[in-house]
């Protein structure tokens, strides 16, 4: 049996200094965490340039709003762990990764400052990801600049070059048409579906890169308001299937579709969505709604003749 | 007399690699254990890709040989090779019968790897790597073979999103030594100076081993790697 001494002086105070020397070394931890499979080390202060703004990752306010808007689900560490992460479905964004969908970049390249700004301010539909109307723009470029300290990428990486986008050619029914051929072709509908309503033979299959289930855009639900992912417009459109949505199951089609045909395959989407009033929709209800057939050329050129070119098993009957 | 001399240096020279790295690292790879059971993949899906097979394949996380042993690990020098240099010509992963061909491949970082479709259907060829750059680009039947590079050694994780089933690994090294065990199980690494050396096997489901080697001159050195399978 142990005999139970008073405690001396010197070992008393040598614990609370000691202690003391921990809860400091407590604190200074909890603001720079090593995170996930990039440390991060020598989370340096970044900045953002969107416009005439230059943003601070150290700004007065920044690391504010970051924690009281932000960390709730991204995680004070910005590992995409907060409180809510669980709850959550898509999952927020993981920011050590330094992978994001919504960008004008090529895929594997990091996006623009432009390109977190406008995500920032539009937010992301079906998910939690709010439009964040209420940040001014220079708020809005600080947390550009702040998500930027969770990646070491950010420091050896430049953006990609924004991929070129040509002007959009008037909306035909040809051009319809021959986005819907593309449509077939390159088998979008394999995951979104013969319609457009996410219901392809892959979709129920479809994970995205940490192994959480994704399902594909449906395009005839979503047409309300007509919001996508990264955008409202028909370039945003454009962007999506050129870029790829990095992250998840939607590849790149930018070595694929010729930037004249990735506009009539926009063309096309559109009338997916059925509801939406739009130029699209209104010159299929001219043709009576139909698509009339597109055939391809042996030299290329687009054409119409029939007969119909034949969906591949699996398109539904149309 | 001073030329001979010269070309008499640059002959012994000339003959120099294959008198002093001879040394070799041979082995087997085998299993002790129960391991998991291949499953049929249904690729009724994909008739194209059915059709290319007689009965249904199977998955490839574990494939084992005659004489317990495993096919598709990758043997490597991890330390002790000094070959930073990755060589000019690019390897190729093939997309065949909706499969990678073959299931495992290895590159040095910063080797050209080429991914080409065979198939009559598209895939998207998607590597998830952790360090790398993740990527993911539609490939459908015809296109243009995928050209690219890693620059951080890693294994990488590529699949295609349209065919759940196809899983494959991207082996990326800092080392051009290395072999991946075929049907009995056995590699061979060539061409070793004399030095101390570090080779590692490593099998996707089951993790790494390691060995350590000694090479002391024109000489083979047997190493074997037993893994504990589960099912």
């Amino acid at each position: 049996m142990n005999e139970l001494r008073p405690m001396p002086l010197v070992k008393i105070v040598a614990s609370l200094v000691l202690s003391a020397a921990f809860t400091v070394a407590g604190s200074a931890q909890d603001q720079a965490p090593d995170v996930g499979p990039h440390p991060n080390v020598g989370r340096s202060q970044m900045e953002s340039q969107i416009g005439g703004i230059v943003g601070h990752s150290d700004s007065g306010r920044v690391k504010y709003d970051y924690v009281r808007y932000c960390a709730g689900c991204h995680g004070t560490r910005g590992d995409g762990n907060g409180e809510n992460a669980a709850w959550l479905d898509p999952k927020p964004r993981d920011f050590t990764m330094a992978t994001f969908k919504c960008r004008s970049t090529p895929t594997g390249m990091l996006p623009t400052d432009e390109d977190l700004f406008n995500t920032i301010g539009r937010g992301l539909v079906n998910s939690n990801m709010p439009p964040w109307n209420t940040f001014t723009r220079q708020q809005k470029a600080d947390l550009v600049a702040y998500i930027k300290t969770f990646s070491p990428r950010w420091q050896k990486e430049k953006p990609g070059d924004p991929i070129p986008i040509p002007p959009e050619p008037p909306i035909t029914i040809e051009s319809i048409s021959h986005g819907k051929y593309l449509f077939t072709k390159l088998e979008c509908w394999k995951c979104h579906g013969p319609q457009g309503r996410g219901d392809g033979p892959s979709a129920s299959t479809l994970t995205d890169s940490k192994d959480q289930p994704i399902r594909p855009y449906d395009f005839a639900e979503s047409s309300k308001d007509s919001r996508f992912k990264c955008g409202t417009t028909n370039r945003d459109l454009y962007k999506i299937f050129m870029t790829g949505l990095d992250g998840t199951p939607m590849p790149s089609y930018a070595d694929i579709i010729k930037p004249a045909d990735a506009w009539d395959l926009v063309h096309f989407l559109r009338v997916l969505q059925v509801h939406r009033p739009g130029r699209e929709n209104e010159i299929l209800a001219a043709a009576h709604g139909e698509i009339p057939p597109y055939v391809e050329k042996p030299d290329g050129q687009k054409s119409q003749a029939q007969p119909a070119i034949r969906p591949p098993s699996g398109m539904g009957s149309e | 007399m001073h030329w001979k001399k010269l070309y008499a240096a640059v002959f012994v020279i000339a003959l120099c690699p294959a008198m002093t790295f001879a040394g070799s690292i041979t082995g087997k790879v085998t299993y002790t254990g129960n391991p998991a059971k291949p499953h049929p993949i249904d690729m009724s899906r994909e008739p194209s890709c059915k059709a290319q097979y007689r009965t249904p394949p199977v998955s490839e996380t574990v494939v084992t040989g005659p004489g317990n042993t495993l096919q598709n690990v990758l043997v490597y020098i991890s330390q002790g090779a000094d070959d930073a240099n990755p060589p000019a010509q690019a390897v190729t992963l093939t997309q065949k019968g909706c499969r990678y061909v073959p299931h495992v491949i290895a590159l040095h970082t910063g080797q050209d790897l080429d991914v080409v479709n065979e198939d009559r259907t598209s895939h998207n060829v998607h590597p998830e790597p952790q360090v790398n750059r993740e990527w993911n680009k539609s490939q459908p039947p015809g296109a243009a073979p995928i050209r690219v590079k890693f620059d951080q050694p890693e294994f990488i994780l590529v699949k295609c999103n349209l065919h759940p089933w196809m899983r494959g690994w991207l082996a990326v090294l800092k080392t051009n030594h290395y072999a991946i065990t075929g049907e009995n199980g056995t590699f061979t690494l060539p061409d070793l100076k004399p030095g101390k050396y570090t080779i590692t096997a490593w099998q996707e489901d089951y993790g790494t081993k390691t060995a350590d080697v000694t090479i002391t001159g024109n000489e083979t050195k047997n190493v074997d790697f037993t893994f504990v399978a589960h099912p």
